[in-house]
């Protein structure tokens, strides 16, 4: 990525606070997904470390769904709080089977979680 | 150190491949979940939209079964159990494999394809030095297949596949605490799994 490009998307990340969630119960909500996720490595779904900012059916070595590579969507929070919700719905034809978070307070604290694990560089090398 | 787990065509040793073999057919209970769901001998052209949904939904389950098959023989070839334990995580890696393949049927009884298994997985051996590790990062992937399986039921049109996910859960749900009573943990923390 341009040097440029990279330091636009670090101003645009936002913090914790911005998101509005505690990424304390993040952590824990984040058990959820470990069936089909993890931070640093792509398992049944793709790796979670630098997800805000990135283009979505972007991690390289991912076999993304069609749905999922022509979204031309880019992952914030917002996006990300949609497509939580309701990830069938909200995104027909992805490979996420999954009914989705239905609280918005749990995924504002998943939403922080992601947003700091990716800040730690024991987490997210 | 990262390792690349290659995928065999057998997970388990000759040895324990023959001990576990009445197991890897599809059990009794899982030909009569799917002997009783009328609605699945439907084809997928007949059913439209609805079964690529179900079927999409039970291609991102196979995929995780895969993936726990291959993390239970990670485990077992990781010298790190003890025979019990291993015992164990032989039997556990069995109902993952009769999950995968009564998943498989059903997307093909349905009209589709099961996904392709990856040539290989990436788990974080170098955090596995010890049985309890061992032990901890199974009783994740089994506490997170339990919250996927819950997020799955719901969403199928047929409901003879939310009650053949939701056995799947049960089971999960069992092998998760199984593992926490294993490393000294609550093995049932709380009233409501999410």
């Amino acid at each position: 990525m341009p040097l440029l490009a990279l330091l636009i998307a670090c101003l645009l990340l936002p913090s914790p606070a911005a998101a509005g969630g505690d990424p304390g119960r993040g952590a824990a909500l984040y058990d959820r997904c470990r069936a089909c996720h993890s931070l640093a490595r792509n398992r049944t779904g793709p790796k979670h470390c630098g997800l805000i900012g990135r283009p979505a059916g972007a991690v390289p070595g991912f076999a993304y769904s069609p749905a999922m590579s022509e979204s031309g969507w880019i992952w914030m929070p917002e996006t990300l709080d949609r497509f939580l919700a309701a990830p069938i719905e909200t995104l027909p034809g992805t490979s996420m089977g999954y009914d989705g978070i239905k609280d918005p307070g749990e995924r504002a604290d998943l939403i922080a979680y992601l947003i700091e694990a990716s800040r730690d560089p024991a987490l997210c090398p | 150190m990262n390792r690349q787990i290659h995928q065999p065509n057998s997970f388990l040793t000759r040895r324990s491949f023959f001990g576990q073999g009445a197991r890897l057919t599809l059990s009794g209970t899982a030909v009569a979940l799917l002997a009783g769901a009328g609605g699945l001998a439907t084809t997928k052209a007949a059913r439209g939209g609805s079964a690529e949904n179900d079927i999409v939904i039970l291609n991102s389950a196979l995929g995780a079964e895969r993936e726990a098959v291959a993390a239970y023989q990670v485990g077992a070839e990781s010298g790190l159990l003890s025979p019990g334990v291993l015992a164990l995580a032989v039997q556990f890696q069995g109902h993952h494999k009769e999950h995968a393949d009564l998943l498989a049927q059903t997307i093909e009884t349905l009209g589709g394809k099961p996904a392709p298994a990856p040539a290989s997985y990436d788990f974080p051996v170098d955090q596995l030095k010890s049985e309890a590790d061992v032990l901890g990062f199974a009783a994740g992937l089994e506490k997170g297949a339990v919250s996927a399986y819950l997020g799955a039921v719901p969403l199928f049109e047929n409901r003879d596949l939310s009650k053949a996910a939701a056995s799947i859960l049960g089971d999960e749900a069992m092998h998760w605490a199984v593992l926490r009573g294993a490393v000294g943990l609550d093995p049932v923390p709380v009233a409501f799994v999410t």
